[in-house]
């Protein structure tokens, strides 16, 4: 009995101690070369940007790879404060929507523009999930330049997916939503008056500006995901749908019980032949259309009140349903455009679809049934493989050019590579934790560049120092050169990164804008040189038309304002040279400070609460004299008549 | 006085035409070197014109007083491209003329003109670097921050370098050239024809 007892306390004490009876962690994982593969040296640039979405936060990370270092948070659907955009007057109506202004979304996508089904890297899109648009990006300049809004959308997750020449990048809406004159129905008769629909937006090629060619009016699915056909495949359009089963409440149970839902396959170039014939229908519409003018430093914000519909229940040959199982999330098109990817979430296999059986199956109405005379055709038929035993919670497929795919696992917090002729499963790592998104350079194009791939996850827990409950996202870098993935980076990320697009910097690192040239500025309140410098008044409105350049505001001294004034500073940054900014805030200003590069005239408003003295001064450490710029404005009580008074630059 | 052979005489006319390209290309640079600025400022100084980061090295020159750089601060602009279609000129009669003074006058003239530049260069770098501004933000130890008439030089943050351009080097090789004519003559054999009054 004795005996039994010690036996039993040095056991306890054993497990106690014991480090093995938690699983190994990552640090086994990582072999000892993994630093000097992610090490930039100090004055070197970085292989890959990697464009990532910002998730929550609205906006873009742009991130160097192979070190994960953060190199600019890019105000994309987000006001951002440390620059002005959405406060300065200028950049305001880029923000605006049908619902007017919007200070916040959810970015979750990212598509860098593509010829050939290789990057081009010219612009970047982004999709507002909540409030529907699509954003372009000059990545010559890394500013958003266009935003449109989307109508009969709401939940813009299948988007912004482009064809392989960017003719198109498309918005499928994630919640079907009831439209037309009349949308105060009961939610109830979802089946009947709710539609999913479908938009292409133009992209022209040259100028990148964006606009709603058709929509196409689809069945009140929920659209998950994305991609076009490339290669061979060119011409089509491939939706992962969930919710086939048009529940309208609890969908975590009633959009569940369908073995299969479907990929939505639509033939986009015979839809554009059907608007060619004027077979499309006008309808009412209500949505904007944002642009940004480089020339002007300003954007205008334009209402559109009609968008051309495409019905595929009487437009036949548009659109084909692949049964798919079960709730699929990402659909992705491989390299060559031959297999299509359909990541059941809620699947125990991954099926590969084969565009070529799928183009004979249409040939041979090898249907297994319709929906509202929208052909869907036979699993088996189309059907290239399963993957067998990949994981649990597949939900994105990446490429890596060379025959592979790789599958994030969301349950099982894993990377499954697999070959994407055979279907065998070559290799699997780890990720931490609950990977979402998988990034290699150029894995959605024709032509992956290959190396690295980036996952990102949705769990952190113990990755980095605890910062309380708030905890930034993880995300690891793997080398996928060899056979073997190999684990080389873990760092935090800004946001909730979910999609992200990494191709080689030499596509535009030598493009780079540096500055604005003066000359060029054609802001009706720009100042060409100092000695324009001034001070006017409209009725109650002041504009100072203010120019900065180091170390000095001219005017810096302005009297002659009143309580309940409307104060416009134009400021005009008159550098002209790179990574020249100067800044200006002024004291009780109800907006944030106004960032002004070189050659920029940016405008902030300021509408004075109390008599006083109130500084101004640049908020960018510009120079060794950045302190002494500065200035003081006088406010008077209302209905003073303080004279208009202002200095510019006197010796004292 | 002496004819110059034929290739001598083609050495003067090549000598004159490697001057045209002084009216395309830059022929003087000024570049300035500073932590902050790892790219370099370059300015050229081209035959009636100023290009490259004149602003630039305006902006940052002014802590110090110095004055505004621009096309108005040089009165050789208005007529630079006379001097050098004189000497174009010249040398073209020297190469008709084809005698051993006028090859020599040519480089003679040339040479002065290479000296006035270098001379007029340093006036106006002594005035620019001297004629600060008194109540500038920084003040510069003896009120003076000349830049090199030729080479490098560290003047505060900055390392300057001046020098010829791409202009001026085609010229001084023209010159090279008179060099080689002025040379080949001297060492020539005398002319196949014999001067009946030296005994060789």
């Amino acid at each position: 009995m004795e005996k039994k007892v010690w036996l039993l306390a040095v056991g306890m004490t054993a497990f106690a101690l014991a480090p093995g009876c938690k699983p190994k962690g990552a640090q086994t994982a990582i072999t000892g070369d993994a630093a000097s593969k992610v090490y930039v040296a100090p004055g070197n640039h970085d292989e890959f940007y990697n464009i990532v979405s910002g998730g929550f936060n609205g906006q873009i990370s742009v991130v160097g790879l192979p070190s994960g270092r953060v190199l600019k948070i890019l105000p994309v659907f987000s006001v951002n404060p440390e620059n002005g955009w959405g406060y300065s007057e200028e950049s305001k109506p880029m923000l605006n929507t049908s619902h007017g202004f919007v200070p916040w979304d959810d970015l979750h996508h990212i598509a860098i523009s593509t010829t050939n089904a290789e990057h081009d890297a010219r612009w970047a899109f982004a999709n507002a999930n909540n409030t529907p648009r699509i954003a372009r990006i000059d990545l010559n300049t890394f500013k958003t330049v266009e935003i449109i809004e989307i109508p009969n959308s709401a939940g813009n997750h299948s988007s912004p997916f482009i064809t392989q020449n960017t003719e198109y990048v498309v918005a499928g809406t994630r919640f079907s939503v009831p439209v037309g004159d009349n949308q105060d129905v009961s939610i109830d008769s979802y089946k009947e008056n709710f539609k999913g629909h479908i938009s292409f937006i133009g992209v022209n090629p040259e100028s990148g500006e964006m606009n709603l060619s058709f929509q196409i009016e689809a069945p009140p699915f929920n659209f998950d995901l994305a991609r076009a056909g490339k290669n061979m495949s060119h011409g089509w359009f491939f939706f992962s749908t969930y919710n086939t089963e048009m529940a309208h409440t609890l969908l975590e149970v009633n959009a569940s019980q369908k073995d299969k839902d479907f990929i939505m396959a639509i033939n986009w170039k015979k839809a554009e032949e059907y608007v060619k014939a004027g077979k499309g229908t006008k309808k009412k519409a209500s949505y904007v259309h944002n642009k940004w003018d480089e020339e002007t430093h300003s954007a205008t914000s334009t209402k559109i009140e009609e968008v051309l519909t495409l019905d595929p229940t009487v437009l036949k040959d548009i659109v084909y349903f692949i049964p798919c199982p079960k709730s699929p999330h990402g659909t992705d098109t491989d390299p060559t455009g031959e297999y299509i990817v359909g990541s059941g979430k809620l699947a125990a296999i991954i099926p590969v679809f084969s565009f070529t059986k799928m183009l004979a199956a249409i040939e041979n109405k090898d249907f297994e049934g319709e929906l509202n005379g929208m052909p869907v055709l036979k699993y088996e038929s189309v059907l290239h493989g399963e993957v067998v035993k990949p994981g649990l919670g597949p939900l994105h497929t990446e490429f890596d050019g060379k025959g592979f795919a790789y599958t994030s696992m969301f349950v099982s917090s894993e990377i499954v590579k697999w070959n994407i002729e055979t279907l065998e499963v070559v290799d699997r790592v780890p990720t931490y934790y609950s990977v979402g998104h998988l990034s290699i350079p150029g894995g959605p194009t024709g032509k992956p560049h290959g190396k690295y791939m980036v996952a990102y996850n949705k769990i952190t827990k113990d990755r980095y120092l605890p910062t309380g409950p708030e905890l930034a996202h993880s995300a690891q870098l793997y080398d996928i050169s060899g056979d073997k993935m190999q684990l080389l980076l873990d760092f935090p990320t800004i946001g909730e990164p979910h999609y992200a697009e990494a191709f080689p910097a030499s596509l535009i690192k030598d493009r780079q804008v540096k500055f604005y040239p003066i000359e060029k500025n054609m802001s009706p309140f720009a100042l060409k040189g100092i000695t324009d410098a001034r001070v006017e008044r409209k009725g109650n409105e002041i504009h100072v038309y203010m120019t900065s350049i180091r170390s000095n505001f001219r005017p810096d001294n302005i009297e002659g304002v009143n309580v309940g004034d409307e104060v416009y500073f134009h400021v005009t940054n008159l550098e002209q040279d790179w990574d020249v900014p100067h800044g200006f805030a002024i004291k009780g200003a109800n907006t944030a400070e106004l960032l002004i590069m070189p050659g920029e005239t940016s405008t902030l408003k300021w509408v004075p609460d109390r008599a006083g003295v109130f500084p101004f001064y640049c908020t960018d450490f510009c120079s060794a004299l950045h302190q002494e710029m500065q200035g003081y404005l006088r406010v008077s009580p209302k209905g003073t008549n303080t004279p208009l008074k202002f200095s510019t630059g006197d010796v004292e | 006085m002496k004819s110059l052979s034929l290739s001598n005489r083609v050495l003067i006319l090549l000598a004159a035409l490697l001057i045209i390209p002084a009216y395309f290309t830059p022929l003087w640079q000024i570049s300035l070197w500073a932590p902050q600025y790892p790219e370099g400022l370059n300015m050229k100084i081209w035959i009636d014109h100023l290009s490259g980061n004149v602003d630039q090295i305006n902006g940052v020159n002014h802590y110090i007083g110095m004055r505004h750089i621009g096309d108005e601060m040089f009165p050789e602009f208005t007529y630079l491209i006379y001097i050098i279609g004189a000497l174009i000129g010249f040398g073209m009669i020297a190469f008709l003329i084809g005698k051993r003074w006028s090859l020599y006058s040519f480089f003679g003239l040339i040479s002065l003109f290479g000296v006035l530049v270098l001379v007029d260069m340093y006036r106006w770098g002594y005035e620019y670097g001297h004629n600060l501004d008194p109540k500038a933000a920084i003040k510069v130890e003896g009120m003076s921050y000349q830049p090199p008439l030729i080479g490098y030089k560290e003047l505060l943050n900055f390392l300057a370098y001046s020098g010829p351009d791409t202009g001026s080097w085609i010229l001084i090789g023209g010159v090279g050239l008179l060099i080689l004519a002025i040379v080949r003559d001297r060492l020539e054999k005398p002319a196949l024809v014999q001067n009946p009054y030296t005994s060789n």
